[in-house]
């Protein structure tokens, strides 16, 4: 056990309290801001109440859940038979499969929205004008993230015996699937599933200059005229992705030994 | 092995890439076919409708009119966007109110094809100009009372109200404002706003201009405008923050630089408000109305600009405090209301309306100077 | 060889998903960086050296390396005081929890958390103004580059966080004692065994953070409404209004900019991430 002097402990007592104050602060002055009359002073609800009573803002809180589960199921249909499928039959395509989900990293946001007018034209032809059209792309960008947890819970079972056992009794690759290896990386897929819905209510690069009314396009701007309430549904998204990444950090018990090489990406929606 | 098979793909990705680089074949709008065959989003006239009640049958059936970045309080649009809805039972989509005029070409270029595209066009002058391209050309019922100066000749667009540009401040909040000088003070450090970003927004555009006009500039040279903000700037008292209705009464912008109507309508929700044109710096700027080529709904678009230019839709811009643009011709043939003609702003002394050239010109000025100035 | 192809048939709805929606705008913006209207030319490249373009280019740059340091020296010091509780404790979880939402997911929300403290009717705004008297929002410095500075420092510090204590995690006990057994002082410790081994998981992270201040958009959108200070937001005015700023495509060119100084950031990045990676596995 490492000593520790007093004047250590009251060092870093310091410095907790510093740091708490320059990140709480702001939380705790928008959750005054957002529950202040501006124009007579006193407390009102009314920003609050504007989630749910203004239309528009009601509705871009619904397509952005929407998208966000839809995202979710997306991104799982998608990733997690490619993976196991990739560590079970094609082993030599897992470097294309890793660069591939890790290029988002390096590829802002920003460019992305700027190449893909083209693509959403084609899109909206096939699939119509709906803001849920999203999906694809927002598919992409949370492929950092989901690969990182499905491949870290992949890598702590036995796949292959798993899968081998599963089919030599007759599963077929659905059933495998589905209730073989699912069930043993469910904390992967939680985790995958948890930061994907994150990075999804969060985002607003892609939805703002694609045009299309998602939460955080109404947030800004709904800012113009009335900042209560924007800082009122800012707050509430900051506080769900907190809980949600609390919980998921209280249900993937036991310290998962990052790495380095981090899970960030650059201007998603930062 | 490997490397046929990355050529393979890597060449399979270049010809997916030229493919979705070609853009997908054009939804053909099925528009309406009026009586006489035509087609309504290519109707120029009530005429081609088949006359007036078939224009509005038509519209009626189209049962929505979508328009965007109106504000309740802007030259009394509340009221009109109530008026023809109970007029005619149809339903108007109000998107985006305090959008700029940049705003309503891109949501119409970024919603092209979809329902909720924009149907009509109320356009600041050096959006308007660069962006004819875009508008359907129409000839509304009372085009003979609109003076040549007003409108385009092929009916592309028409000038529907005009103003001049003031400066609106709190008397409770800073002192008298008289001429523009008056902002660089130390007691207006950190209050002037101006209403928008001058290369999107026909009002800032004006704006730059009058305190252009102010510091000895002319509509052909808008530098000196551009020079004053960025002494603004220097001083801190230039707020980049955008004024509305709500910033004003919270206090946050207590001086703002706007059309002489809209900072009027702002006295009439707050008594110390007060608006001020300087007397050597009077530029007027009229807007522009327009229908998107690819309005959604083509009939409605049409007949909101028929209801717009006639008696009632003009009286009720006057009742917001702007100068309608058939004013004259109503004055003297006495159909403009009485009560309302008290509001329209009388002027002495030289106005300065750019033209569409010297708009073109200060705007690539703009484009090119104001975000380095206040940057 | 057409076997591997059969095996791979599975992977083909992954593979369409990244092709059509990542691949495919990325090579668009590349070859139309090259291409106006049909034809190679430089013309949009060339525009880039153009006055406002540099600028705007300097800015960011100069935006993304004050936050990048400020960041990652704020965020090494509350990554070690992290690391210094115990592991499991609730109040660590908590921390990183909350570091996690603010680095990556809260772009917007985080320029109205400082609308909300400092802007013109801020709580820290008014609450100063009541007692000392001063005008802390003063001429809007919030809504210009030192103000994103600011609000950039925001989530910058916790993005260190999170890519930070992992290597410090790695840094052994057996490491300190074994130092300390042969006779080295807590500081000679530090100096020769710890920040060596440290330096280069740090200038990575500094890079990262570079990188991610770099191609941050929403933050500085929701603040900043007059003028374009920073390559993002030039980026979102050629999008917005190609007419009059006069030159169709402009954003190709910049964003195939924005995709160059991002590479070459990351690729630094990965370069000491696996430097990093064999002492503090």
């Amino acid at each position: 056990m490492r000593r520790r002097t007093l004047g250590g402990k009251v060092f870093r007592a310091m410095l907790w309290v510093a740091f708490g104050l320059f990140f709480l602060f702001p939380l705790y002055a928008m959750a005054d801001f957002s529950t202040r009359n501006l124009i007579s002073g006193g407390r009102t609800m009314q920003a609050w109440q504007n989630l749910i009573a203004d239309e528009a803002l009601y509705q871009s809180i619904v397509i952005s859940l929407l998208l966000a589960g839809f995202t979710v199921v997306a991104m799982l249909l998608v990733l997690v038979p490619t993976m196991i499928w990739v560590r079970l039959r094609t082993p030599w395509a897992k470097g294309m499969v890793e660069f591939l989900c890790l290029l988002p990293l390096t590829i802002p946001a920003l460019v992305i929205v700027v190449g893909l007018r083209n693509v959403y034209l084609w899109v909206t032809y096939f699939l119509g004008e709906s803001a849920l059209t999203l999906t694809f792309v927002y598919v992409v960008l949370v492929l950092p993230f989901a690969y990182r947890a499905i491949d870290a819970a992949l890598a702590a079972i036995d796949l292959k015996t798993l899968a081998e056992a599963a089919r030599s009794l007759g599963a077929g690759w659905a059933t495998t699937i589905l209730r073989v290896v699912v069930p043993n990386i469910w904390s992967g897929i939680l985790s995958a599933a948890f930061i994907s819905i994150a990075v999804v209510l969060g985002e607003y690069t892609i939805a703002s200059l694609s045009g299309y009314q998602t939460l955080q396009v109404q947030i800004v701007q709904i800012g113009k005229t009335d900042g209560p309430t924007s800082v009122a549904a800012s707050l509430a998204v900051l506080l769900f992705g907190f809980v949600l990444l609390l919980v998921l950090s209280l249900l993937t018990r036991g310290r998962r030994r990052a790495t380095v090489e981090n899970v960030v990406q650059p201007g998603v929606a930062a | 092995m490997k490397r046929s098979l990355l050529a393979v793909s890597a060449a399979s990705v270049l010809v997916l890439a030229g493919l979705i680089a070609c853009a997908p074949p054009e939804k053909k709008s099925e528009g309406e076919k009026t009586q006489s065959g035509v087609n309504a989003s290519e109707a120029k006239s009530a005429a081609d409708f088949g006359g007036m009640d078939a224009l509005v049958e038509a519209a009626k059936r189209e049962g929505e009119l979508n328009v965007i970045a109106l504000p309740p309080d802007w030259a009394n649009y509340g009221a009109i966007i109530k008026a023809f809805s109970d007029k005619y039972g149809i339903k108007v989509n109000s998107a985006q109110p305090d959008a700029a005029s940049q705003d309503e070409i891109n949501a119409a270029n970024q919603q092209k094809g979809k329902s909720t595209a924009p149907d009509v066009f109320d356009l600041g002058q050096s959006v308007a100009l660069a962006n004819t391209a875009m508008f359907a050309p129409y000839t509304v019922a009372t085009w003979d009372d609109i003076p040549a100066a007003y409108k385009d000749p092929n009916g592309a667009w028409v000038n529907d109200y005009g103003g001049y540009m003031s400066i609106g401040f709190d008397s409770s909040k800073v002192p008298p404002v008289t001429g523009v000088d008056d902002l660089l003070k130390p007691e207006y450090k950190g209050k002037v706003a101006l209403n928008g970003d001058p290369t999107q927004a026909g009002s800032a555009f004006s704006g730059v201009l009058m305190v252009a006009l102010s510091q000895g500039g002319s509509a052909d040279d808008i530098a000196p405008g551009v020079d004053f903000f960025r002494k603004l700037k220097a001083a801190g008292a230039f707020l980049p923050v955008d004024p509305t209705p709500a910033t004003i009464e919270s206090g946050q912008t207590p001086v703002v630089i706007d059309w002489n109507y809209l900072n009027a309508a702002v006295t009439a929700k707050l008594p110390s408000w007060q608006v001020v044109v300087p007397p050597n710096a009077v530029v007027a700027g009229y807007y522009y109305q327009a229908i998107n080529k690819d309005a959604p709904h083509p009939a409605a678009a049409r007949l909101w600009q028929e209801f717009l230019y006639g008696d009632q839709g003009q009286n009720l811009l006057a009742a917001g405090g702007v100068r309608p643009v058939r004013a004259d011709q109503m004055l003297q043939a006495g159909t403009i209301d009485k009560a309302v003609v008290n509001k329209i702003p009388v002027i002495d002394g030289p106005v300065t309306v750019p033209s569409p050239d010297q708009t073109e010109k200060a705007t690539k000025y703009l484009a090119d100077n104001w975000a380095g100035a206040i940057g | 060889m057409l076997r591997r192809l059969r095996d791979a048939l599975p992977l083909l709805p992954f593979l369409a998903v990244v092709v059509i929606f990542l691949i495919i705008p990325t090579v668009t913006v590349i070859v139309s960086a090259f291409f106006a209207d049909g034809a190679f030319s430089l013309a949009r490249i060339e525009a880039l050296f153009s006055g406002t373009a540099l600028a705007a280019l300097w800015k960011s740059v100069l935006l993304s390396a004050s936050t990048a340091l400020i960041g990652a020296f704020l965020g090494a010091v509350l990554a070690w005081l992290i690391v210094s509780s115990p592991p499991t404790s609730m109040v660590r979880r908590a921390v990183i929890s909350l570091c996690s939402v603010l680095a990556q997911f809260g772009g917007v929300a985080l320029a109205f958390a400082f609308l909300a403290t400092i802007g013109l009717n801020g709580v820290l705004t008014l609450w100063v103004q009541q007692v000392f008297g001063w005008n802390l929002a003063g001429s809007g410095w919030l809504y210009s580059l030192t103000g994103l500075i600011l609000v950039y420092t925001y989530f910058q510090i916790p993005l260190m966080v999170i890519v930070f204590v992992p290597a410090l995690e790695g840094l052994r006990e057996q490491w300190r004692e074994a130092a300390v057994s042969l006779g080295a002082s807590t500081w000679r410790y530090w100096r020769e065994v710890a920040v060596p081994l440290l330096t280069p998981a740090f200038l990575g992270s500094a890079l990262l953070l570079f990188a991610n201040a770099f191609a941050a958009y929403a933050t500085a959108a929701a603040l900043v409404s007059q003028g374009s200070p920073i390559l993002p937001l030039l980026i979102r005015a050629a999008l917005t209004s190609e007419v009059v700023l006069g030159q169709s495509g402009f954003a190709y060119a910049l964003a195939l900019e924005m995709i160059i100084v991002v590479a070459v950031v990351m690729v630094a990045y990965n370069a000491l991430v696996r430097r990093t990676a064999r002492w503090l596995r």
